[in-house]
């Protein structure tokens, strides 16, 4: 029993990671509606950039708005350089275009700051969180700031006129449209707030991955899974999705034999296709009826 | 953001409708592709034979997924599996039980064919985003799958397997490359050609039916379910032949060939060949083999910027694919008839 206890709580701790990046991923499905492959890695260009920062003697905080406002910034410039002009393409060909933002920015990082493994630091110390030798008091932080996150985004949809405008371009374009909402700056405002949530999202994992080109790489997987199990319509099941990847990944590590490292992925994403095949708009997600 | 009232859409379909006609060449482009197909071998060198080799292997696994997303609608990231499954079956046959390589393609198209029609089978109440995730778990689970230790005895673990490299038969004066070159090419066109008929049959517009409208389809008396999970075991099947000529001409399977890059590569070759237009799975597969190369030449460093970038430049000026040239190219050649 002390073992289950124990493997829920590492499974919450590596949760946090996965609700982190699913946040950032639910966002950006919000305003473009799919999924954008290269989130990772702007996630982790972000983190370089405050990585930098510290390096040229900068205080932690400081990096982390600085960086938060770049990354925002370089978001909604993505959007308005390379795929604004693809807005008429069909959707694979957009994702074909996701697939060649993930390759230039991966080489590039690699190129800048090459692929040696970096120590990240943590603002919140790395003891042990309330005398549990599983959960550090960085992971404490970081599940936190997650929540933290996840009320901020709640309020400024619920109750910012932005807000209401980003759900209403988001869910029926042109009645948004006709109603006077700028839709294509709601767009690009959704990859400037998916890429600043992805920063944090990098900032916090860093300390515990290590900084590297390739760090996102597993944690975008993982991510997406996480999105996609709690609905990709809603944050607050992202949120969830991501607790409930990480404790089955660690439970299906420890409880089925001849599981190794190796196996933990492909049977946690069986198990989220089992839960999909049951309910196939995800736990939250709110089913979408067509009109035929 | 999850209001209580439910959202209405009116989805565009995922793929876009490509007419019938549009779907394959004229017969005069055609002989002439042929010909260059036949000839090409006879003035290049064995590397650049192999190369060739491989193109056309490529292009026969980006036509299955060509079959199964620009034909049924549905998305796959899940190819590389399929591949695998090939390559591995080919590998074992030939190597453990001394089958000859030639009868281990269709063992192999049909072994795989059947595994993809199982797996369409809990795929079909997925589409879309969630299809390409339950895909996706596919090709990341194989690579792990082919090293399970119980496996090993046939499997060859980590290690792989190394293949003989068949000769040219009835003692035909060429070499290896050139006799595996003129295989793979006679098998390429017969399954060019049969998909060409499939897509055009009675199974082929109940695909296409479902790719445009699945609820329209099911009213108009099409067995949805049996079309979906026909149309995954056919682009897997052929996806499985396509890697058991890959494992023979590259005389060597190991479980890292077959990761999920692997599927995104195919996925990108159908991009840039044009969804649904078969013909363009061959443009596709010399992006997907050359381009890489290209940007390696061009800067080793930034290679995959590099890459990248072109990819980038080819989906914006052309988004519809090799399949927007060849349209463009045929209204020109009509133009300048009528005049």
């Amino acid at each position: 029993m002390e073992l289950f206890t124990n493997q829920i709580l590492a499974g919450i701790s590596t949760g946090a990671i996965y609700a982190c990046m699913a946040l950032a991923v639910v966002m950006i499905y919000q305003a473009i509606d799919h999924l954008n492959f290269a989130q990772g890695e702007m996630a982790m260009f972000s983190t370089f950039i405050s990585w930098q920062l510290m390096q040229w003697g900068l205080p932690y905080w400081v990096a982390f708005v600085l960086t938060i406002a770049f990354s925002f910034v370089a978001g909604i410039a993505i959007e308005r350089v390379m795929f604004r002009p693809l807005v008429k393409a069909p959707i694979l060909t957009q994702v074909a275009g996701f697939i060649a933002l993930y390759s230039i920015i991966n080489s590039s990082a690699g190129l800048i700051w090459d692929f040696t493994i970096k120590q990240y630091p943590t603002p919140f110390g790395s003891a042990p969180f309330l005398g549990s030798q599983l959960i550090s008091t960085h992971q404490a932080g970081m599940i936190g700031v997650t929540l933290l996150m996840l009320l901020g985004l709640y309020f400024f949809f619920q109750y910012t006129r932005v807000g209401l405008a980003m759900r209403a371009a988001a869910s029926l374009p042109e009645s948004a449209r006709l109603v006077g909402i700028n839709t294509s700056w709601m767009v690009a405002l959704g990859w400037g707030m998916a890429a600043a949530i992805g920063a944090v999202a990098g900032i916090l994992i860093a300390p515990v991955v290590f900084l590297e080109p390739n760090m996102m790489l597993g944690v975008l997987i993982y991510g997406f899974a996480a999105a996609v199990l709690g609905g990709l319509t809603s944050p607050f099941g992202a949120v969830v999705g991501g607790f409930l990847v990480g404790i089955f990944e660690n439970l299906a590590g420890t409880y089925i034999p001849g599981v190794g490292n190796e196996l933990k992925l492909p049977i946690a994403l069986a198990l989220i296709i089992s839960v999909l095949v049951v309910k196939p708009a995800g736990l939250f997600g709110r089913a979408i009826v067509k009109r035929v | 953001m999850s209001t209580a009232l439910e959202q209405v859409v009116t989805d565009a379909p995922a793929v876009e409708a490509v007419p019938k006609r549009a779907m394959t060449l004229g017969s005069g482009t055609s002989l002439v592709v042929l010909g260059l197909l036949i000839l090409a071998p006879l003035v290049v060198k064995n590397f650049i034979i192999f190369q060739l080799t491989m193109l056309l292997i490529y292009g026969l696994a980006v036509l299955a997924l060509n079959i199964l997303t620009g034909g049924s609608g549905q998305f796959s990231l899940g190819q590389s599996a399929f591949y695998a499954v090939g390559a591995y079956t080919s590998a074992i046959l030939m190597e453990t039980y001394n089958v000859n390589y030639v009868l281990t393609l269709p063992i192999s198209g049909i072994l795989c064919f059947g595994f993809g029609f199982l797996f369409g089978l809990p795929a079909l109440r997925l589409s879309g985003v969630y299809l390409a995730l339950a895909t996706f778990a596919l090709a990341t689970a194989m690579p792990q799958l082919l090293k399970l230790n119980f496996l090993e005895p046939w499997t060859g673990g980590v290690q792989g397997l190394v293949v003989t490299k068949p000769d040219a038969p009835f003692g035909l004066p060429m070499s290896q490359d050139m006799w595996l070159y003129y295989f793979t090419l006679v098998i390429t066109i017969a399954i060019y050609i049969a998909s060409v008929n499939l897509l055009r049959s009675r199974s082929g517009r109940a695909f296409m039916a479902i790719r445009d409208n699945e609820i329209a389809a099911s009213a108009m008396g099409v067995d949805v379910a049996l079309y979906k999970t026909l149309a995954f075991g056919v682009s897997a099947g052929i996806t499985g032949v396509a890697g058991s000529l890959g494992a023979i001409v590259v005389q060597f399977v190991a479980p890292d060939s077959y990761t999920i890059t692997l599927a995104i590569q195919l996925f990108l070759g159908m991009v840039v060949g044009g969804v649904g237009w078969l013909p363009g799975s061959i443009v596709g597969a010399a992006f997907i083999i050359f381009v890489p190369n290209m940007a390696e030449s061009v800067s080793k460093g930034l290679s995959g910027a590099v890459f990248g970038v072109l990819l980038f430049i080819v989906i914006y000026l052309v988004p519809h694919g090799a399949r927007q040239v060849a349209i463009f190219c045929q209204q020109t050649v009509a133009k300048y008839r009528k005049r």
